[in-house]
């Protein structure tokens, strides 16, 4: 199937980036804790970022970081809100003091949301145009003859073949790797100012992972929107986006330029994450390089830097009074006292744990 | 893709020898030919990766010799002994010397008993007595990093995903087992965690002298434990062959593409090749011909028509297709293995294979085709701080 970018149509709203250099997006000190039976879980524990128009900024973590609860609750989706505290300014309005109803006015139109399994964000019982359209008539007005049109040139955008009988389609009747197409264009429906892709290939085999990959890279540019990836992998994130945030249970632990996160990382979390994934280069039966323990409890985290008590480097400073986000470069961040030294570009350190 | 034949096997030294193997499923459709003709051999104290894509017949083939699903047809020989037909009880003796772990670490265990019983339920299968059984549990979670008091009495819900594949692990080394299959033992892992189940596995090995069976859609997870690797697409084998030299000169062309597809973490380049185009064909209508003939770039009208055989494309490498990215270069692989009258075991396992340099004509990835645009705003500027 050939993927041939089609002029997207009408921009019908107002959604347009207006291309000034402020930021899209303005997350401060955001927190979002969640009562559990075993005591509060301290999901997301004051976390800023910013994010500027047009820019692609991944958010990698291992499961526990807190990366997930971040995109739901700069969306406003966290049951209750209850648990939410501190500022989601997305041009300038904060969500989280938005009413509800106001709320509901941006989702799917101003900011669109891509989940990890397109099986199951998809309605089982409705056709794929139906769940197409239904942004663009709800949020746009438009006529059910332009919707279908318009469902028509998104699906080709995204690149779905025989785009006439796939909205016919029940999502159960397409492939993973064509429903998460199905979703990303539901997302592009309403011309959206930010898109959030919560591990959108996750689900997915690697062929089409690249695939999906390339696809909401182009539609991004093309779009001239922003987006956050987030991603367990850090090869995703590297390749395709602006700005890396690298998060650790709950806080972040290192955020810049993704060619500083990854070519420099300064962060002792992010170097051990580099190495111990594995790669298609890794040298037969070597050891992986690990980090040793695992992650802190949410409920009760360390106090200082969460990450001391696996590290290496660590020593009474890292914990009391522990670091705080600070400029390494023109555009790097790290939460580190001991952060590795600028030009290691390899990454042998010899500091980790082997086996 | 290929193919079937039998051009890559090692013969009579093998642990464990699949020949032809098929798997069928019924299903309303019509049936699925899951894996279609596989053929391959392990040898002693090595270890095989499987990779493939899902739907490629990868966790089909290895609970196939474990006979957890029922052969079509085929020939499965462990040390020696033909057990795709043996009794439900023989099998059941063998399967001490085989064991397998999953993917899921805490599905796979009784939610409702003890780590240290689930370690040694197959002892008890066995008929081992209490007390050897009690020592057998100690000894094992030792062994797998869960020597501490505490983890004795855990129900597996109360354990993260590394601690219960260390459990799995340990319930499968309890019966010293000669070969181990392990079907995605990381991919439910985190990344951290990953690393210590792989090194973990690896130390057993070399400890316990284990032939094992890496199943994993995981290419560097694969590269990382594997000796030799098998490629599969939809029930066929593509590749076969030392792990170094598929990876690092891979001749079928959807070996090339996995590789192209793995993201790299280098943030200049994303990917060292261009993308495959096109979805995983329905399993239960397979094209007709080398199965990967729709989504391959260098497919011809003869990949539609005839199947592959696997080939020897260069010492230690076999490959099943009609133009491979490497020319075949012994004449005498070049025979249809179908036709051959007996494989011949091929040398390899103690040759380090050095590939003559005339044969090494690699094709370079060219760099990433970007596909044009809409031109609107595709200026990406960095901006201020992100970050405070």
């Amino acid at each position: 199937m050939s993927i041939e970018p089609v002029k997207s149509a009408p921009q019908a709203t107002s959604a347009e980036p207006t291309g000034s250099a402020g930021p899209v997006l303005q997350v401060r000190n955001l927190r979002a804790y969640i009562g559990t039976p075993r005591g509060v879980v301290r999901a997301v524990d004051d976390v800023s970022l910013d994010l500027d128009h047009g820019q692609a900024l991944g958010v990698v973590g291992e499961s526990g970081s807190g990366k997930s609860v971040m995109a739901r609750a700069i969306m406003g989706l966290m049951p209750g809100r209850s648990g939410c505290s501190g500022e989601v300014l997305f041009q300038g309005r904060d969500l989280l003091s938005l009413p509800r109803r106001q709320r509901a006015e941006i989702w799917g139109k101003q900011i669109a949301m891509v989940f990890q399994d397109p099986g199951r964000s998809l309605n089982p019982v409705v056709r794929v145009e139906r769940q197409l359209t239904e942004g663009m008539r709800r949020h746009l007005g438009v006529s059910r003859g332009e919707a279908h049109t318009r469902a028509l040139d998104l699906l080709r955008e995204v690149g779905v073949p025989d785009p006439e009988r796939r909205l016919r389609n029940y999502p159960h009747e397409l492939s993973g790797g064509m429903r998460q197409r199905v979703m990303i264009a539901t997302a592009l429906a309403c011309e959206p100012t930010l898109l959030i892709a919560d591990e959108p290939t996750t689900a997915l085999d690697v062929t089409v992972q690249r695939q999906i990959l390339d696809l909401l890279r182009r539609v991004q540019r093309s779009h001239g929107m922003s987006m956050i990836l987030i991603s367990h992998d850090l090869a995703i994130v590297a390749g395709r986006t602006d700005r890396t945030a690298v998060m650790y249970a709950g806080r972040l632990a290192e955020a810049g330029s993704t060619g500083e996160v990854f070519g420099a990382p300064r962060h002792r979390y992010t170097h051990a994450l580099l190495e111990a994934t594995p790669t298609i280069t890794h040298e037969r039966h070597a050891p992986m390089r690990l980090i040793t323990g695992s992650l802190p409890d949410p409920t009760d985290p360390p106090a200082g830097c969460r990450f001391a008590p696996r590290c290496a480097h660590a020593d009474t400073a890292c914990s009391d009074p522990g670091p705080t986000m600070t400029s390494v470069g023109a555009d790097h961040q790290v939460a580190c006292l001991r952060p590795a030294q600028t030009g290691t570009e390899n990454l042998t350190g010899g500091e980790l744990v082997g086996r | 893709m290929a193919g079937s034949g039998t051009a890559h096997l090692r013969g009579e030294e093998a642990l464990l020898s699949v020949r032809e193997l098929v798997v069928e499923y019924p299903t309303g459709g019509g049936v699925v030919q899951a894996v279609s003709k596989v053929s391959f051999d392990v040898l002693p104290g090595k270890t095989l990766g499987i990779v493939g894509e899902s739907g490629c017949g990868k966790s089909t083939t290895g609970r196939a010799v474990l006979r957890l699903d029922r052969l079509t047809a085929g020939e499965i020989t462990f040390a020696g002994e033909r057990i795709d037909g043996v009794s439900e009880n023989r099998m059941r003796e063998l399967r001490r010397s085989i064991q397998m772990i999953f993917q899921d670490p805490v599905g796979s265990l009784n939610p409702r008993r003890a780590v240290k019983d689930i370690v040694v339920e197959g002892l008890a299968v066995a008929g081992a007595p209490k007390s050897e059984r009690a020592t057998a549990s100690a000894e094992v979670l030792s062994q797998v990093g869960l020597g501490s008091e505490r983890f004795a009495d855990m129900l597996p819900r109360q354990l993260s995903g590394g601690q219960a594949q260390r459990v799995a692990i340990g319930r499968a080394l309890a019966l010293r087992p000669r070969l181990l299959i392990c079907d995605e033992p990381v991919s439910a892992l985190d990344v951290s965690v990953q690393a210590q189940i792989l090194n973990l596995i690896e130390e057993l090995k070399a400890e316990f002298d284990l032939t094992v069976v890496f199943i994993a859609h995981d290419l560097g997870v694969v590269r990382a434990v594997s000796d030799d690797v098998l490629v599969m697409y939809l029930g066929k084998v593509c590749e076969f062959g030392d792990a170094d030299l598929v990876y690092d000169q891979p001749a079928h062309p959807y070996t090339r593409a996995l590789l192209d597809s793995v993201p790299l973490t280098d943030a200049a380049r994303g990917f060292t090749g261009p993308a495959l185009e096109g979805d995983l064909p329905s399993p239960l209508a397979p094209p007709s011909g080398c199965r990967f003939r729709t989504r391959c770039p260098r497919a011809e009208e003869r990949c539609e028509a005839e199947e592959p055989p696997v080939l020897e494309i260069r010492p230690g490498q076999f490959a099943a297709c009609h133009f491979p990215l490497t020319p075949v270069t012994l004449a005498a692989s070049a025979t249809p293995a179908d036709t051959a009258v007996e494989p011949e075991p091929t040398p390899i396992a103690d040759a380090t294979p050095t590939p003559d340099a005339t044969l090494t004509a690699q094709p370079t990835p060219t760099p990433e085709a970007e596909p044009a645009t809409g031109q609107k705003t595709t200026k990406v500027r960095s901006g201020p701080d992100a970050t405070e």
